[in-house]
């Protein structure tokens, strides 16, 4: 049971640490919102769930207990559902308030704020509606 | 031993992702540090509890995740719509 565990538990705990520390170092490195949206979101969430593994093997092998497993099984189902939700959320809210996507050299993407605004309706063609009211 | 080396990568990410919290130009940026930061906090409950030899430390973890979300996507309806007569948004973005 040791050696089960060593052998699953340890690769798999270096991964999500990996995953952890590589989403952390491009949070700081990357060069606008958009970028740092992704390195963040996709290895939150890979990072959450293979170290969830991780203590769902030692609640399975080592305590033994279902309600402990059952919890786990909760954190990591809702995780995989809330952190990309929340990641969409927040980029579309970016792209509606104008916010513009930039390169690595600081260029920006777009032409302009009005642009980016266009770029995170759900319906492309909402804003004639609006000049039309005015 | 492995609880230990989870959680001092998981310190260290969060260092990082605060380091974004403090500079990120945008609220965005900062908004998505927070988020980022609170995910990691559920696993850093959990896996001190793993740690402890005390798995009902899950039960946090599990509230936290929920506040989490709803705390991020409340506070961003706030910032994504700062004045509803400016015209800037259309009916369909609400």
């Amino acid at each position: 049971m040791e050696l089960l565990l060593g052998v699953l538990a340890w690769p798999l705990a270096i991964l999500g640490m990996i995953f952890l520390i590589a989403g952390a170092v491009g949070m700081t490195r990357l060069p606008d919102l958009y970028t740092r949206l992704h390195a963040a979101s996709v290895t939150d969430t890979g990072g959450t769930l293979v170290i969830g593994l991780v203590l769902l093997l030692y609640a399975v092998f080592v305590y033994g207990s279902a309600m402990v497993a059952i919890k786990l099984l909760l954190i990591m189902g809702f995780t995989l559902f809330t952190a990309p939700t929340a990641s969409h959320v927040l980029a579309k809210a970016a792209l509606l308030s104008g916010l513009v996507p930039v390169d690595g050299k600081g260029e920006p993407l777009l032409e302009s704020s009005e642009q980016a605004t266009q770029l995170g309706r759900s319906r492309p063609d909402a804003s004639s509606a609006v000049q039309e009211k005015r | 031993m492995l609880f230990s080396v989870i959680a001092i990568a998981l310190l260290v990410a969060m260092l990082l992702t605060l380091v974004r919290a403090l500079a990120g130009p945008t609220a965005f940026d900062r908004l998505l540090a927070v988020n980022s930061f609170g995910t990691k906090t559920v696993l850093l409950i959990a896996v001190a509890g793993f740690l402890m030899g005390r798995p009902e430390f899950l039960d946090i973890a599990l509230s936290y995740a929920l506040i989490n979300f709803l705390g991020t996507v409340a506070v961003l309806k706030y910032f994504e719509l700062p004045d509803p007569d400016s015209g800037h948004y259309a009916e369909d973005d609400y």
